[in-house]
């Protein structure tokens, strides 16, 4: 189709859509809890580039991965205690991490921009990735983006289909009764706030160090949004969520693709074609309130105070 | 007295007597607005470059200042108030978007002189403008790449579609073709000139789509990455870029500020500054063309410093007719050379070229 290599399309947006995916996992679990972080961004370019600093001075891409997510938990945890143990405003709060962790990482990357990181060695040997059609596509990766869809799946099973998960769910459907029955409510959302924050950051670290290979201001912009958008997009559902990041990525990846083809169509609607799509689905969603609210955590954003 | 008024009225005082209190022997203020970090290793380093090669020339006779990562509007208008009340004797602004600002903030400010990076406007006889012939750079990049390519697509990441870089299109895709007829351009529009990842995925779609020369007019590194990946080519833009050398850096367009910023601050000091308008290209050294590596064959780097050559003695200018316009009509006539004023507001393609300029 106008010349497009389907295969390369396909390579391109799985890669695109891997840190908004990431982050959006994460959010996602925090909200099933009831917590609404707005700090994904915050989060995200925080472990952006902490993952690129690490990567680049040890020399090694999995302590940056970890340097990521442990600096993207470490912002949620200020969250997690400032709306947890001090119950101040989450909205408020998420907006401020958010702004929090645009300068900080401004401050923490100077000096860095310009460098390379380590290349990241593929999982899977040559022979596989050079296989027509289904190597690029299946074993064409980076490691991170194979944990992002195991963690899809992960996530999916326990929400669904353990006790854990059904804790998790009657924590953030009505936190009174989970506190009634003996489930230590603050707790039980701290650890969804920090798993959050590490997902995110993980998401940052993809970018800097295996995406883009570079560190720069800002360099998330609005990925993180976008992660929070995607969240409502699946209506709080694991595998949607996915199909939600890489319709993102399509939309992005093709664009880009269609120009290059020479293909003759405004441009301008192409760029912007990502975020209007995000805006339907959006409108579509909030449409029919029964619909977008039967799957919505019920105590979302609700501030936990235990009474006796 | 309240503080309030007492800092109102310092600052009155400061103002009043700003223009009788430089001295000859107090060092020349010179300060600098910058619309991306210093550490972008683009067009803002560039110019921090400039300017530390201007403490370099003149020593203790001036004290530069700067302000990094300025929006274009209103806070660029805030940040420049200061810079002239905290007594600038000259002020570099150095992107487009500062050009209201900087009329504004020079009326009220008639002793301080200003500076303007490519920008057209002059209200006011302390307002000059300055901007480099990158186009210049351009045709020497099209020549090296439209002989370079082996499978004659060559890809460009344009920033946004205006007459700078529209120019900057059409001067490689002529010389490119020069070379090679069977030359095709293949364009991406990333509407931004700053966004790694948008530069990189753009970089990688032109790949997918057979391109093995990249040429970009946005401004970070991050397509030399993909590049590298690939075995694509490209060219450093607006800096060296030389960490990517051989390659996938083969050459690059640099900007080099220092001379013209250096002469400015002379004439600041010997009191024969005035407005001028500035558009310096390889021959004045604005646009200097980075070492072409062992990656490009023997003859065509002689070839492309022949055309360097060329240009900067002024014996070729790169928009020589006859070229024609996209839609077949004619533009220059055999031997016609370009205006100025045609190039400044270039809104079309040259023949050859496909798609449209998105507007």
């Amino acid at each position: 189709m106008f010349g497009i290599d389907p295969i390369t399309l396909i390579v391109a947006l799985v890669t695109v859509s891997t840190p908004v995916l990431l982050a959006a996992v994460g959010e996602l679990v925090v909200e099933k809890t009831g917590v609404l972080n707005l700090g994904v961004e915050g989060m995200m370019i925080t472990g952006a580039v902490m993952g690129f600093v690490v990567a680049v001075d040890t020399g090694s891409p999995t302590l940056g991965f970890l340097a990521g997510m442990a600096s993207g938990a470490a912002l949620a945890l200020i969250f997690g205690l400032l709306t947890q143990l001090l119950l101040s405003n989450q909205v408020a709060t998420g907006l401020a991490l958010t702004l929090f962790g645009l300068g900080l990482s401004a401050l923490l990357g100077v000096g860095y921009p310009g460098l390379t990181p380590p290349a990241v060695a593929d999982p899977f040997p040559d022979a596989l990735s050079d296989l027509p059609v289904v190597g690029p596509i299946l074993f064409g990766h980076s490691l991170v983006i194979y944990l992002s869809v195991l963690l899809v799946a992960v996530v999916w099973y326990v929400l669904g289909h353990t006790r854990a998960g059904l804790i998790i769910r009657a924590v953030g459907e009505n936190h009174d009764a989970a506190h009634a029955l003996g489930y230590k409510v603050i707790r039980i959302r701290l650890m969804a706030i920090l798993f959050g924050g590490a997902c995110a950051g993980l998401g940052g670290a993809f970018l800097s160090v295996v995406r883009v290979q570079n560190w720069v201001e800002g360099m998330t912009a609005g990925a993180g949004w976008i992660a929070l958008a995607l969240v409502v997009f699946a209506s709080w559902k694991p595998w949607r969520a996915l199909l939600g990041a890489y319709l993102f990525g399509g939309v992005t990846a093709l664009q880009l693709r269609l120009q290059a083809a020479g293909v003759d169509v405004p441009v301008e609607i192409l760029s912007m074609s990502p975020y209007v799509v995000t805006i339907i689905v959006l409108v579509i969603m909030s449409s029919d309130r029964s619909r977008a609210a039967l799957n919505a955590p019920a105590a979302l954003g609700k501030v936990f105070h235990a009474t006796g | 007295m309240k503080p309030f008024t007492k800092l109102v009225t310092a600052s009155a005082m400061a103002l009043g007597l700003a223009a009788p209190a430089i001295a000859q022997d107090d060092p020349l203020q010179v300060s600098f607005v910058y619309v991306g970090s210093v550490g972008d290793l683009g067009w803002t380093y560039e110019h921090d470059r400039a300017r530390l090669a201007l403490e370099e020339h003149f020593g203790d006779a001036v004290e530069t200042t700067y302000v990094e990562n300025v929006p274009e509007g209103a806070d660029a208008e805030r940040v420049l108030t200061q810079m002239a009340l905290s007594g600038a004797d000259l002020i570099f602004t150095t992107s487009f978007g500062y050009m209201d600002p900087t009329n504004a903030v020079a009326e009220r400010f008639p002793n301080v002189m200003f500076e303007h990076a490519t920008g057209y406007r002059r209200d006011h006889p302390n307002v000059s403008t300055y901007s480099a012939r990158f186009y210049e750079g351009r045709a020497v990049m099209g020549h090296i790449a439209g002989q370079m390519t082996e499978s004659n697509i060559v890809g460009y990441i344009g920033s946004y579609p205006i007459p700078e870089v529209i120019r900057g299109i059409n001067s490689a895709y002529l010389h490119a073709r020069e070379v090679n007829p069977d030359i095709e351009f293949r364009i991406v529009w990333a509407y931004t000139w700053f966004d790694p990842a948008v530069e990189a995925d753009a970089a990688q779609a032109l790949i997918d789509q057979g391109a093995d020369v990249i040429m970009q007019h946005t401004d970070s590194t991050a397509p030399m990455t993909v590049m590298e990946e690939a075995g694509a080519i490209g060219f450093g833009q607006a800096s060296d870029m030389y960490q990517f050398a051989p390659e996938p850096r083969v050459s690059s367009i640099i900007d080099d500020w220092a001379p013209y910023y250096i002469a400015r601050t002379q004439a600041v000091m010997d009191g024969t500054w005035e407005s001028t308008d500035t558009w310096d290209g390889i021959g004045p050294g604005m646009v200097g063309i980075g070492e072409m590596t062992d990656a490009i064959p023997e003859e065509i780097r002689a070839s492309a410093q022949d055309m360097v050559d060329a240009i900067a003695s002024g014996e070729y200018h790169p928009f020589t007719g006859p070229i024609n316009r996209q839609d077949g009509s004619e533009w220059l006539a055999e031997g016609e050379v370009a205006e100025d004023g045609t190039l400044l507001g270039m809104d079309f393609y040259v023949e050859g070229l496909t798609g449209d300029v998105p507007n």
